[in-house]
Formats: structure tokens, sequence, C-alpha cells
């Protein structure tokens, strides 16, 4: 488990890093239809990111947050059983 | 998919954060009664890649973009209810660092892009399990049909909520947001199928359904 769990967060930071610059940066679907039903105006005021997506470090961050966030809750509730 | 703040009512975002709430409550309860010591860092891997995967924006349609999901595949390696767990942590990880998904839309969020989708597919696999005991490629073809039907279910369930508010009236969102859902859904399934047959590939045993 130890090799598949350093192959499989590799292999998401790589994604993260190396692969999202060339994702599509054309709106997603929701948000193509906001736009094209006149209803995208309704969004807030738009919030300022911690870390913007845009930056190589923000899907480096990301991936390893939601790994050490997922991996933290699965120790602790379990922890919890067993103490 | 990711509703921002301002396109649901607070009543509609208040009705949709109970499912949310509840299912990932029970996600914590089963992840403490039923995880086994090998499993517990399968938890941090299904978000890490779930969360990388679902910024690699594909494009579908006359400019626009579609992405990977991955409640689906969530549930078949953890089982429904850890999916509800992983996809929220995900979830609000966008919301509140990348201010990805707004924070009052959370609730629905979790519930159209998590929760629906992990437990379709995670009973679809069950169903399948059943029936088709043993067989890959029947396994595969379920897996890769719910993983569509997810995100076509996750699409109408956003449309519904949006219409409920008054932001737009269902018959003009409905029929728009099915329409790109439907080829944004194929990529979704595709993406399914080849993550589910490398990791049956490589480690059969991580694969929950199959367990």
């Amino acid at each position: 488990m130890k090799w598949f769990t350093i192959l499989a967060v590799a292999l998401a930071v790589g994604l993260a890093t190396a692969v999202s610059p060339i994702a599509s940066s054309a709106p997603d679907g929701l948000t193509r239809v906001a736009a094209d039903k006149g209803f995208a105006a309704r969004e807030s005021q738009p919030r300022t990111p911690l870390i913007g997506y845009g930056a190589l470090l923000g899907g480096f961050a990301g991936t390893l947050i939601v790994f050490a966030a997922g991996y933290g809750i699965a120790r602790v509730v379990r922890h919890e059983r067993t103490a | 998919m990711h509703i921002p703040d301002g396109f649901l009512a607070p009543e509609v975002a208040a009705v949709c954060a109970v499912p949310a709430i509840g299912a990932v409550g029970y996600g914590l309860r089963r992840a403490s009664r039923d995880l086994d010591e090998r499993r517990v860092p399968l938890l941090g891997v299904t978000a890490a890649f779930v969360f990388a995967v679902q910024m690699l924006n594909f494009p579908v349609a006359g400019g626009t973009s579609g992405h990977f999901l991955g409640a689906g595949l969530a549930a078949i390696l953890l089982g429904p209810w850890m999916a509800c767990l992983v996809m929220s942590v995900v979830l609000v990880t966008q919301s509140f660092v990348f201010a990805d998904g707004g924070i009052t839309a959370l609730g629905a969020n979790i519930f159209n892009m998590g929760v629906i989708g992990a437990l379709l597919v995670g009973g679809l696999m069950l169903l399948a399990q059943r029936v088709l005991p043993n067989k890959r490629g029947a396994f595969l073809a379920v897996a890769g049909v719910g993983a569509w039907l997810a995100v076509v279910a996750g699409a109408l369930a956003c449309s519904f909520e949006l219409a409920i508010s008054g932001t737009v009236p269902l018959g003009t969102v409905l029929p728009a947001m099915l329409g790109v859902h439907v080829l944004i859904g194929v990529g979704e399934a595709v993406i399914t199928v080849a993550a589910v047959s490398a990791v049956l590939s490589t480690r059969p045993d991580v694969v929950k359904v199959m367990a």
C-alpha cells in the first residue's frame, strides 16, 4: 500500500502541475450556461482565492492539502475507534 | 459545475446542505467503523487524485469545457459513504482555498457533485456485483455508464436548484445543462473506466466494491 500511495500521489501532483497548464481554459458547463442564459451576473462579488489554480504552486499545494486532509481525517476517526 | 455564491436562494442552499451534511457525517461514521488500517491512506490518495484530475478541463463543444467530478471513482474505491467524505474534502478545499464554488453553495455542490454520484455509482456497482460476479468487462462497463449517469444527474439537480431559486426558468436551464453535461459525462466515463482499470491491473484489492 505504501508504494501504491506514493505512486498515486506522485501521479496526482504531476497531473495538477505539469498537465493542468494545457487544460482547456474555456468556461465549464455551468459557467457557459450562466453566460448564455443571462444569469452569470447573479454571482456575488467573486472572492479572492488564497491560492490561484493558475499559479504553478496552486495544483501542487491543492493536491497535497487534500491528500493530507483525507489521510488525516481517516487517521483520526480510526484512532478514535481503537482508543 | 461548481455553483458560485449568489446563484441559489438561501432556502434552497439550506435544504441542499441537509443531505450533504448527513452523507458526510455518515461517511465519517463508516470510516471510523469499517476502515482497516491498510486502507487509511486511500482516503488521501483518492482525494488527491480527484482534486488533480478536476483541474484538467477538456473541451467539449463550441467554446465550452468540462472536467472530471470523480464521485463515481471514489465510490468504487471506497464505497459510497466514504466517497461522500472524500468529495467534501475536495469541494471544501476548492471553495475555501481556491474560491472555486461558493461557500453558501457548498452544501449544494457537495450534494450535486459528490453525494448523488457516489450513491448512484456505489449502488449500481453493488448491484452489478451480484448480477455479474467476477466479470471484469461488465464491471468496467457498469462503472462507465454509472459515471456518465452521475454527471447527468448532478446537472439535473443543479438545474432544479437554480430554477427553484428563481435564478433562471427550468425550461431554459434544464435543456442547456443537460445538453452540455451529456457530453461532459462521456469524459467522466472514460476517465473513470481508465482509472478503475489501472487500479484493477495493479492493486485489485484496493477496489472496495470488489472486496
